[in-house]
């Protein structure tokens, strides 16, 4: 220290001498023609003096305002939203403390995927000094100093889809692995905050945190987390009295709440070994938020080319922005191969094939969704309480069961007119990869060009051909996903294939367990348009990027078609379509079916769309949208009162997007035959 | 380095230049040429002329601004040079690193147990003055923030239920659970971090290692009672049993969390309603070994103290720099006052209260420290090898002793006399006389509404206690804290007990206020269990105080405080008020080590099954740097215990560590302790 410290000295008086130099010269200048300087100098400052002042002024401002931030009562923002919107409703914590509800049901919540934190425990060099903190949620700080440090660490081991060598990242345990995703965007603190006003607290709140990139088995192989979901379930049933748990799964928690119910009730070594009996004795109600049963069609452009509608519109406004190379970030390819490392994201591929996501010419949605915004709420007002179809001159059908289409044509022409090449012919065909020098490894720069042109000509992809796509275009991460995950429908429930865990995530190839006293609600937003298929485009790009993009250039013919910037939209809450979260409470699992052989109750809960007001509201009271839902007052409510002991009867039953008299619920949205039970109907059974 | 020194260069390089060059109204350097005078001159008539143009505002952006540049610009500096840094030091923080390249992995799952204030403790449900605040910390980390912005707020909510020692109606704090709840206590102290990265380092994570966090202001048993912590952490440890292999798990409760893990022992065994009902197998099933760090066994005298007038050594002193400050109620701060009223709620801090009585801790004329040297500075310990206990090296300490004993024994006098004289020149049964005197007490409450216990006694018999030159040993201390705080005492020795039991089979001993009591409980049958005493030595802790009535003897105020104008000579023990003697700066060497080296050591009445003990002691080395640093708290950084801890997880015995290692005089002290085994 008292080096440095000489050093010092030494520096600045060589330093001094330096600048005195200069400063002689100044002053000599200065005593020639110092009238001229100093009037110069004090009327001017110079530049540096500026920059001080100008950033010092932009502090002061700054701390001032902070300050009176700091010093303002607590309640003034409150006060301003009520004197703009009038008075709040409370929140339903209160309203239903008020009313005297309490404690009652221990609650169990199962995040989703990407919005549970996942933290460091063992890195490379590059992540020095990052121990224990947040690579992913929180503020992303990593992302941004050290992206490629960043994306190796997050990446899982190609082959086995778990750990690479010398990297651990785990999930960060308890209530604040996702209570917010990242600074300020709440997923379940609303919620919780909700449930602690009528008395929950941590000993009643259990947060089932787990590895979403890894496919659900292996989170049990690797963390033993199925393990510590059972046990923590077992210990807060003991603890309060033998009051069975409310599991409340939101987005993919929902399908690992599904693989949990088999795996808890399967004997050991694969499952848990908790008896046939666990379920009924451990659980009084799964409430679905927004639930993935059927995969959504957004996983498939994910896989396919890393892009949705936000990325691809994204692109369209800053076309070549995210192509080019010019800072050699290479993004796209970054991320893809970052994301192709995760089996997680290949549970939530569309199951069911053709049946249920529909063929070429045919889909259960039919042309019945009226996708533009604004003649939705037209609508609402024109055709009250009548057949919706009245406009269909301006709403062409379409063919939502062609998942991918290469152009647009393509995608409206009917069936017959398609030239097809056979996509298994060319897969003989052409074996040899030509090598390319790329740095960043992907598996597209395996296939080869003739394989990128049989793609295209192939030209139309259904729920059942896109499985053989992504087979043919990335074997390596299906071969690994396809050990764990299936997408099919079961002919023979009672098959003992049907007891390998790769089954348990698939409600149409699972029975679900016996306990006729659970409840299974399906809890999801409705109204807002959901992307559904995709029409997409050969690049003429260089070698090393994605061969495949989203064509954004495909727009329908009128303002209210459902083809917009080459995604066709359908019915959900902007991520799940409804099909794929109420197919299975209202037709899969009603009544006694195969699926469900012990008759548990499935109720679905719709919750009409209504964007926020005004600024002040935040993400709304009365949002549908997938995750902002979670803070969703309706849906709030619905779940304290079963925590509070309600059962499924006593909330009201099913509630559908209007109410049972016709009247459109509040949002504007118009009332509809409720087409998809219907004609599943037939379909499903 | 040469390029890092470069870097460290530029930034003064470049400031002194616009020093030099900026032409401001800020002071000169003065420079060491003729040219001074000239420059002056010049810069005085500028400054004249400037001072008309440019307001005071203007030149304190400017200030604002330099500063703020400049702040930010070594800041950036700094943030360059880390990596350079950081480098450097990591290889001698992680005795992980070495022993992974030795082949060691973590085979046996850890629980850590934190001791007292060290958990984070966040906020569920409060008053209104603790808007916003759901779920944010109000203990640890960033919540002593809230401390400056309310404080009266933040020690109402911190403060529990004056009868029953639970929440308050209304309040809902609660401890802070995983890893986050205790890694740091404050922001940069650390507490478990170090242990937790060295862990990670051979293979530790979440499904392997896990934080006990429970409310460590509540007695043991409403931990269970409250939040069910018990029943969670017996889950827990069931769970990472089977989880792991069947491994057995190897615990590290620090401080308190000693004391909490005994009754959890107790507990785990006893049957239901009371117990956790895992049956009499269940510590050998699922329990290797129990390293305590800093074991406060047999209680600290510190939270005598703490009770009595709510300060300790730190507080003495400050007081002593500072008179007023403390005291002034102009502010209307009464920090004192306040935290007493905080503390005195929380029942844990009488489970820290010295346990075994005069037994122990010595009576008015004896006490087991007697031969205890104080001058640290010239104190040299040997190494000792186990095999020759301590016996050869007695002559050479003998050479230091060079006084009378210290009284240890009297933990409170009041007066310095009362802390010297023989026994027999003390006056008797003042405490008595006072109590009787009181069974009639008709205190007019002159002070309105009651803020401390002190405010229900009457003036008179608080002068009593204080004028008297009596002195009170561990087992006296009980009548004096029972008679100044009442309520406390009555709601808390429901819980505890600090006693020595005569009969352990006395079913009476089956009640959970026994059961963190080494003395009072029998450990479980599980023999191949094992108990370390891992502890600093060499650092002076306090002992025993010598007490004064409080100038300040006016209403709502604390009527004794520490006295701190009493001093010995150089090398004497007594130092402002507080007799010191040898430990970690906490926890006396006697409290830490005896369980281990006698009470527990072989097949006695308390160890029934004859467990293994081992005494481990670090010693403090003069420079105590971080890493080997030996103090209560820092020593949970000192490399050389976590590499114990590190091997005892990876399958050691403590055998296979080198058993005992013992710097300090506690073989000797416990032959002195006349207890039946």
């Amino acid at each position: 220290m008292s080096f440095l410290r000489r050093r010092k000295g030494t520096d600045s008086s060589k330093s001094q001498n330096l600048r005195c130099n200069i400063v002689k010269e100044d002053e000599k200048n200065n005593l020639y023609e110092s009238p001229r300087k100093e009037s110069y100098n004090s009327k001017k400052w110079s530049c540096w003096d500026s920059c001080c002042w100008f950033i010092g002024f932009v502090c002061s401002v700054w701390w001032f305002l902070l300050l009176l931030y700091n010093t303002m009562p607590a309640s003034i923002p409150q006060y301003v939203t009520e004197a703009i919107t009038g008075p709040l409703t409370d929140p339903p914590g209160v309203k239903l403390r008020k009313e005297g509800l309490t404690v009652n049901h221990p609650v169990v919540f199962v995040p989703g995927i990407v919005t549970g934190g996942l933290e460091l425990w063992e890195g490379h060099q590059c992540a020095e000094g990052l121990f224990r903190k947040r690579l992913w949620g929180g503020s992303f700080g990593e992302l941004y100093k050290r992206p490629l440090c960043w994306a190796q660490h997050m990446s899982l081991d190609n082959e086995t889809g778990l750990d690479p060598p010398g990297i651990r990242v785990r999930p960060v345990s308890g209530l604040v692995a996702a209570d917010y995703f990242a600074a300020g965007y709440f997923v379940w603190a609303v919620l919780i905050a909700n449930l602690a006003q009528i008395g929950y607290e941590e000993k009643t709140m259990y947060m089932a945190a787990y590895d979403w990139r890894l496919s659900f088995q292996n989170t049990e192989v690797r963390d033993q987390t199925l393990s510590r979901i059972k046990s923590n379930i077992e210990l807060m049933v003991a603890t309060n009295g033998g009051k069975k748990v409310v599991v409340i799964p939101h987005s993919m928690g929902v399908l690992y709440f599904l693989h949990f119910m088999k795996w808890v009730e399967a004997p050991p070594p694969m499952g848990g070994g908790g008896g046939s009996e666990w379920c009924a004795k451990h659980i009084k109600a799964v409430m679905n938020i927004g639930g993935p049963f059927l995969g959504v069609p957004k996983s498939v452009s994910g896989l396919f080319s890393v892009e949705a509608r936000d990325i691809a519109i994204a692109r369209t406004f800053a076309p070549g922005f995210l192509d080019k190379d010019v800072f050699g970030l290479q993004t796209f390819q970054h991320l893809m191969r970052m994301t192709r490392t995760w089996d997680s994201t290949m549970s939530m591929i569309p199951k069911g094939g053709d049946t249920i996501w529909g063929g070429l010419d045919w889909s259960p949605e039919g042309s019945s969704f009226n996708c533009g915004a604004k003649t939705l709420r037209n609508n609402s007002i024109n055709n009250t309480g009548q057949i919706p179809n009245i406009n269909l001159a301006n709403m062409k059908d379409v063919n939502y069961g062609r998942i991918i289409s290469f152009g647009k044509d393509v995608a409206e022409a009917h069936s017959s007119k398609i030239e097809r090449v056979d996509l298994l012919d060319s897969m003989k065909a052409d074996m040899l990869a030509n090598l390319t020098n790329c740095d960043i490894w992907i598996e597209y720069h395996d296939i080869g060009d003739h394989r990128i042109k049989a793609v295209a000509d192939y030209k139309v992809y259904t729920a059942g051909s896109i499985l053989d796509l992504l087979h043919f275009v990335s074997p390596k991460l299906m071969a690994r996903g396809g050990a764990h995950f299936s997408y099919g429908i079961a002919d023979n429930l009672d098959d003992p294939k049907y007891q390998h865990y790769k089954y348990w995530s698939n409600p149409l190839e699972t029975k679900l367990p016996d306990a006729p006293d659970m409840e299974i609600y399906s809890m999801y937003g409705v109204g807002i348009p959901t992307e559904r298929a995709y029409v997409y485009k050969v690049t003429t790009a260089t070698d090393c990027s994605i061969p495949f993009q989203i064509d954004t250039s495909a727009e329908g013919g009128s303002e209210d078609s459902c083809l917009k910037g080459g995604v066709f939209s359908a019915d959900g809450d902007e991520t799940v379509p409804v099909l794929s979260a109420g197919l299975m409470a209202a037709k899969g699992w009603r009544g006694k079916t195969r699926f469900n052989p012990s008759g548990i109750p499935t109720y679905i809960r719709e919750y009409s769309h209504a964007p926020p007001a005004n600024l002040l509201e935040g993400r709304g009271t009365q949002s549908g949208a997938h995750v902002d839902i979670m803070g969703n007052f309706a849906l709030i409510e619905d779940v304290i009162r079963v925590a509070a002991g309600a059962t499924g009867k006593e909330l009201g039953g099913d509630h559908r997007r209007c109410s049972p008299d016709g009247i459109p619920t509040v949002g504007g949205s118009k009332p509809q035959p409720h087409w998809h039970y219907d004609r599943l109907g037939a379909v499903a059974k | 380095m040469a390029s890092n020194f470069l870097r460290l260069r530029k930034p003064y390089y470049v400031e002194s230049t616009i020093n030099c060059s900026s032409s401001s109204d800020q002071k000169l350097v003065n420079l060491s040429f003729g040219i001074n005078e000239t420059r002056n001159q010049t810069k005085k008539r500028q400054a004249k002329e400037h001072h008309g143009r440019r307001s005071c505002l203007d030149s304190c952006c400017w200030v604002t601004g330099y500063l703020c540049t400049t702040w930010w610009l070594l800041l950036f500096l700094y943030h360059c040079c880390l990596p350079f840094t950081a480098v450097h030091e990591v290889p001698e923080l992680m005795p992980a690193a070495r022993l992974k390249r030795e082949g060691l992995t973590g085979i046996h799952p850890v629980v850590l147990v934190p001791g007292i204030v060290t958990g984070g403790l966040e906020l569920w449900e409060g008053k209104p003055c603790a808007d916003g605040l759901f779920r944010k910390r109000l203990w640890g980390g960033g919540g002593f923030t809230q401390l400056l912005k309310r404080p009266l707020c933040w020690l109402e909510h911190l403060s529990l239920h004056n009868e029953t020692g639970l929440d308050p109606p209304g309040i809902r704090v609660r401890p802070i659970p995983g890893l986050f709840g205790a890694d740091y206590s404050a922001p940069g102290y650390f507490v478990w971090d170090v242990l937790v990265k060295n862990l990670a380092k051979i293979g530790y994570e979440g499904k392997n290692l896990h934080m006990a966090a429970y409310d460590w202001r509540l007695s043991f048993q409403n931990t269970e009672v409250r939040d069910r912590t018990l029943s969670r952490l017996k889950s827990k440890i069931e769970l990472m049993y089977q989880a792991n292999g069947n491994k057995k798990v190897v615990v590290v409760p620090h401080a308190m969390g000693v004391a909490y893990f005994l009754h959890f022992l107790k507990w785990v065994e006893t049957p239901p309603p009371m117990g956790g009902g895992g049956g009499p197998g269940w510590c050998a099933e699922h329990i290797k070994a129990i390293v305590n760090i800093g074991p406060s066994f047999l209680g600290v005298p510190k939270a005598v103290s703490n009770i009595l007038s709510a300060e300790g050594k730190d507080v003495a002193y400050f007081r002593a720099m500072a008179p007023g400050v403390l005291d002034s109620g102009t502010l209307g701060l009464r920090a004192l006052e306040h935290v007493m009223r905080v503390s005195r709620t929380w029942d844990s801090v009488v489970s820290l209260m010295p346990k075994g009585g005069e037994t122990i801790w010595g009576n008015m004329d004896w006490s087991p420290e007697d031969e205890h040297v104080c001058d640290f500075s010239k104190k040299r310990y040997f190494r000792l090898s186990p095999s020759d206990n301590n016996v050869n090296n007695s002559n050479e300490k003998q050479v230091f002793r060079v006084k009378d004993p210290v009284k240890y024994g009297r933990i409170i006098s009041f007066g310095k006399a009362a802390s010297v004289l023989h026994s027999s020149q003390l006056p008797t049964a003042v405490l008595k006389e006072i109590l009787h005197m009181s069974a009639s007490r008709n205190f007019n409450s002159s002070c309105g509404e009651a803020w401390t216990e002190y405010d229900e006694m009457s003036r008179e018999s608080i002068r009593k206690i204080g004028a008297a030159d009596k002195a009170y040993t561990a087992t006296t201390l009980f009548d004096l804290l029972r008679f100044v705080a009442p309520k406390m005492m009555n709601r808390a020795e429901a819980h505890f007990s600090h006693g020595i039991a005569d009969n352990l089979d006395d079913p009476k001993y089956n009640h959970y206020k026994y059961w963190s009591n080494p003395l009072e409980m029998k450990l479980p049958d599980a023999p191949n269990m094992e108990i370390y005493c891992s502890y600093g030595v060499g650092i002076p802790t306090e002992r025993s105080y010598v007490y004064k009535l409080s100038p300040n003897n006016k209403c709502k105020r604390i009527p004794y405080q520490i006295d701190t104008s009493v001093d010995g000579e150089d090398d004497s023990c007594l130092k402002s008020g507080v007799y010191f003697t040898d430990g970690d700066e906490s926890v006396p060497v006697l409290s830490a080590g005896f369980m281990c080296a006698k009470g527990w050591k072989g097949r006695t009445w308390f160890n029934p099954s004859g467990i293994n003990t081992y005494v481990r002691e670090y010693q403090s080395k003069p420079p105590t740097s971080g890493i080997k640093s030996t103090t209560h708290v820092d020593i949970m950084g000192n490399i050389a215990l976590i590499e114990d801890i590190l091997r005892v997880a990876a399958g050691a015995t403590g055998e296979e560590i080198g058993g005992n290692k013992i710097y300090s005089d506690i073989l000797r002290m416990s032959e002195r302790i006349n207890l039946r085994l």
